[in-house]
């Protein structure tokens, strides 16, 4: 475990609203839960503040004790124990989540580290001309198409998290360069896979193609990827 | 004799890659979602009793049957509600099954809940997906969307008078979550911190009412081995390691990749079928970890003939596991590879128990100074009596997991630990005599 702590206090804006789509929304979450288990959309409700805003903020965890009738500490505790709840600023164009478990190590994570650092800076931090962060996180679960890389970016008009798969130093890069610009790179595998089916000659399910694109891309593509 | 590798029409599993029609009637078209009302009209006792028969083991990792552990929910309610709660939070490193299941057949998780929420009493199941699992969220979203658009989920579910609600809810990146427990804390919208048992889910689980916790794939399997029979299922696999399993394999092969096969399958046949044999051939192979992070390291020569199967591995000392199997070969420094895992368990502990909030940390610094040599011969010793006074000590099997690779790297590569230490020495002896 890790200690994790709210950003200072010169980084912590002093309200938070959901917007107008996202408050219908939250209406919708809790709605799944038994009456006066409302708690249990804690996570999805900071999850769409962090998508609204890039990161987690004290006003927004205050925002959704008062919705959800939970003590603020309760909120904070659930906010500081998830990893994926980012406590300070991110990058305004994208968060980049390099995995760095032994599956994609032994498929050259650390390289694609390496150009975290290069390219970004260091871990954490933002990057000089405000647009990319990064942090090397633990495994993402696409071990199949190591090595990889979760991406959360703010382009082309919303929010977007895909899994950029199959990678190497080059093509990373310029996948950083081009979020770094305001585009939308296609996610997926880098190495032409459909999906995590073996590279080149398919063993199994071999008959009926008709889909273009993986599920995970398909849905890429249609907010904007390109 | 070689081995009778599974078929495409004998998989259950028949749009893994998601290149097949992916919209509810492409998904009929495969056979889902076949007579599923007609599954729910021969009742309870018989679900469960072929569930029991077909000899599945759950497929999360533990392998404990599937039909005994619903059969442990009560038989009748007592005013509480049932619920079945599905474990999605596929966070074991090497671990990529459950993602293909959900974004590519997702169907089949939700026809899946909806036969076995009949056969435990629950009118609603909670499928709990990892947070990092945007895109799998949405296409398993989507096909709930279109089960209860189609009446086949909700009020009189497949037309069988039977009302069930399926949800989706999702964590947000702590793998402590795929525990029962603390998966069950987090779904109530609290810290992933597992609980103490007894009292077990099936008397006292979510909101405090009887539940039953099962992993995606045990799940998803269920319809198919419903429809085609348990001694289908049964027909795969070696006696106690029935069925069909999806396989993903990482690391030094030539072609990576998920794959459904039947189990008890040879390691290299897998290898050699559907990942193009291993990088450099199997003598380049130097170790494998065969069911995921938790589960010890097999040597070259241990892993030579073993089977793919529970029991097959177990005896080796090692597990099946997740069935996520990580190859690594000649080329690797397999002490940084076990190193990076202590890492992972270190990071991921929940910090409620002492011996497994210190103990890793423990560990890993160990670890940490093994990958340099930086260390007494001697302390490989100190180091395995730690794994095993955090083994067992812990609330949930997170700290006896923390502890498997590494007492995995030293029972087979304890030599390689041992030179690396002696050559540092070495080269500091060599340094201070060229320094007279």
């Amino acid at each position: 475990m890790s200690t994790r702590r709210l950003a200072d206090d010169r980084f912590q804006p002093d309200s938070f609203e959901f917007t107008p789509e996202n408050a219908e929304w939250v209406k919708t979450q809790v709605a799944k839960f038994p009456e006066g288990r409302q708690a249990s959309a804690v996570i999805p409700l900071l999850w769409r503040a962090q998508e609204q805003g890039g990161w987690v903020t004290r006003a927004a965890i205050e925002h959704i004790a008062l919705r959800l009738d939970m003590p603020v500490i309760r909120v904070l505790e659930v906010a500081t124990f998830y990893f994926m709840f980012q406590l300070a600023p991110t990058g305004e164009n994208a968060h980049v989540q390099v995995c760095g478990t032994t599956p994609c190590m032994l498929c050259g994570a650390e390289s694609l580290v390496a150009v975290c650092e290069r390219v970004i800076g260091p871990m954490h931090a933002v990057s000089t001309d405000g647009t990319l962060s990064w942090e090397e996180v633990e495994c993402l679960g696409a071990c199949a198409n190591a090595p990889m890389a979760q991406i959360d970016s703010w382009v082309k008009g919303g929010f977007h998290s895909d899994y950029y798969e199959d990678m190497d130093e080059a093509g990373f890069e310029a996948i950083l360069e081009a979020f770094r610009k305001g585009d939308y790179p296609k996610p997926g595998s880098q190495k032409g896979r459909f999906a995590s089916e073996p590279l080149g000659e398919q063993t199994s399910l071999t008959a009926d193609h008709i889909e273009k694109h993986n599920a995970a891309v398909s849905a890429a593509l249609s907010e904007g990827a390109a | 004799m070689s081995f009778d590798f599974l078929t495409d029409e004998n998989r259950i599993f028949t749009n893994l890659y998601g290149q097949k029609d992916r919209s509810l009637k492409g998904v009929k078209g495969r056979g889902h979602w076949d007579g599923t009302g007609d599954i729910l009209g021969k009742g309870r006792d018989w679900i469960v009793q072929e569930m029991k028969d077909s000899g599945l083991r759950g497929r999360g990792g533990a392998g404990f049957p599937t039909g005994l552990k619903w059969s442990f929910m009560p038989k009748e309610s007592d005013g509480r509600p049932h619920y079945l709660v599905v474990n999605a939070d596929e966070s074991e490193p090497g671990t990529c099954k459950d993602r293909e299941i959900m974004r590519h057949d997702p169907h089949t998780l939700v026809e899946g809940c909806l036969i076995a929420s009949f056969a435990m009493g629950a009118n609603a199941a909670y499928i709990y997906i990892r947070g990092e699992y945007v895109r799998e969220k949405e296409a398993l979203q989507r096909a709930i969307d279109e089960a209860y658009e189609d009446g086949l989920i909700g009020k009189n579910a497949c037309g069988s008078g039977f009302d069930f609600d399926c949800y989706l809810s999702h964590g947000a990146g702590a793998y402590i979550c795929g525990e029962e427990t603390a998966l069950i804390e987090s779904l109530e919208g609290k810290k992933g911190m597992p609980r103490l048992k007894p009292p077990f889910p099936a008397n006292v689980g979510l909101y405090g009412c009887p539940s039953t916790v099962n992993n995606v794939e045990s799940i998803a399997v269920v319809p198919t081995i419903l429809r085609r029979g348990a001694s289908w299922f049964a027909s795969y696999g070696r006696e106690r390691n029935a069925g069909t399993k999806v396989f993903a394999i990482s690391g030094h092969v030539n072609r990576p990749c998920v794959v459904e096969e039947a189990m008890s399958i040879p390691f290299q046949d897998l290898i050699d079928r559907h990942c193009g044999g291993f990088r450099g051939g199997y003598e380049n192979m130097k170790a494998v970890i065969p069911g995921g992070s938790s589960v010890p390291c097999l040597t070259n020569a241990q892993a030579k003939d073993v089977l793919m199967d529970f029991d097959a591995l177990s005896e080796l000392k090692s597990g099946l596991g997740t069935a996520a199997v990580i190859v690594m070969d000649e080329s690797t420094d397999i002490i940084k590879a076990i190193w990076r895992l202590s890492k992972f368990y270190k990071h991921e502990s929940c910090g409620q128990c002492t011996p497994c909030r210190e103990g890793t940390g423990w560990m890993m610094r160990v670890m940490d100074r093994l990958v340099e040599g930086r260390a007494a011969v001697e302390e490989i010793d100190m180091l395995l009596e730690v794994t095993k006074q955090v083994e067992g000590h812990t609330i949930c099997a997170l700290g006896d997991a923390a502890a498997w690779p590494i007492q995995g790297l030293i029972r087979n590569f304890r030599g390689e630990i041992e030179e690396r230490i002696r050559a540092l020495d070495t080269g500091r002896v060599t340094a201070a005599v060229a320094a007279e």
